[in-house]
């Protein structure tokens, strides 16, 4: 029943698989594209800490502190993106995002 | 030493169902709430691991900071989403057996990388070198010293965010009525007020 470092690892790697499973599954909705990132940012995050503990090495935790300040810039400049989106085309419909036609 | 391996499956399991349910929640306000849950059991596991520091920022910063963005920029944008749910089931397949395929590889590295035999119980106990020092407080003697340019760096990116985050979405809308204190200040006597010499029984 002892815990060890491959436990948090299979953790990690489940929801890190969620998140990539939910940019596929929710091709559509862009906010929920966005909840996706998030998972996989917090699984990397979750990798990063067990390591840190495992080689008893607290530069894992700064890393993981500068990951969630990034994550945290992405989400706010993206949903920024997303409400001047949403205000001049009156849709998120990623389908529609094709005005570069690229 | 029952008490950590329970906490630590009940951690799991719970953050895993509600990455579950994040992705396939039929409503994005009840995504938003797996996912403030997902991030509530990803803290416990943190401070499961002995890096309770982490564990408050993630609490703070992310059940009250971004979860609460994307909340309000779900119930703001009053968007159509069932519209949005279309063409879930066909990107079923795609999606599922390129996330088994990842799955499995993560699985593979994981048990090649056989720490799960040789291991040790992953306890949290504090760094050595650190005098017996909390998280906290080691994590803050190298933060402002050693990664001290680091830390600098995501303030500024912070500021930077902020900032874009402000120049996108304020707009100047034509036609709202506001207080103009400056032309309100500056107004004067002759161009309020108007006197007359009225003539009894006429008017103006």
């Amino acid at each position: 029943m002892e815990i060890t470092l491959g436990h948090y690892l299979v953790v990690a790697a489940i929801l890190f698989t969620l998140g990539i499973f939910g940019i596929f599954l929710n091709r559509k909705n862009v906010i929920v594209i966005l909840m996706s990132i998030e998972l996989m940012l917090l699984a990397v995050n979750i990798n990063m800490v067990a390591f840190s503990t495992h080689l008893q090495d607290l530069v894992g935790q700064v890393f993981t502190m500068i990951v969630l300040t990034v994550a945290a810039a992405e989400v706010s400049i993206g949903l920024a993106i997303l409400v001047v989106y949403n205000r001049v085309r009156g849709t998120i419909q990623v389908d529609d995002i094709n005005l570069m036609k690229g | 030493m029952i008490l950590p391996a329970l906490c630590f499956y009940m951690f799991s399991a719970v953050a895993i169902a509600a990455g579950v349910m994040v992705i396939s929640a039929r409503n994005p306000v009840h995504s938003v709430l797996f996912l403030i849950l997902a991030f509530l059991n990803a803290a416990g596991l943190f401070v499961l691991m002995g890096a309770e520091f982490l564990a408050m920022i993630l609490a703070i910063v992310y059940v009250g900071a971004v979860a609460v963005l994307f909340m309000f920029v779900v119930m703001m944008l009053d968007i159509d989403f069932t519209q949005a749910r279309e063409g879930f089931l066909q990107y079923l397949p795609i999606g599922g057996a390129i996330g088994v395929a990842l799955l499995v590889e993560l699985g593979f590295l994981v048990a090649a990388r056989s720490v799960t035999e040789t291991g040790d119980p992953l306890t949290a106990k504090l760094p050595d070198g650190t005098g017996g020092v909390t998280n906290t407080e080691a994590l803050g003697q190298i933060l402002y010293t050693k990664y001290f340019y680091l830390f600098q760096a995501a303030g500024i990116i912070l500021l930077i965010a902020m900032v874009g985050a402000i120049v996108l979405t304020l707009r100047q809308r034509e036609g709202v009525r506001r207080q103009k204190i400056a032309s309100q200040v500056a107004r004067r006597r002759d161009e309020a007020v108007e006197i007359r010499n009225v003539t009894p029984g006429t008017g103006i």
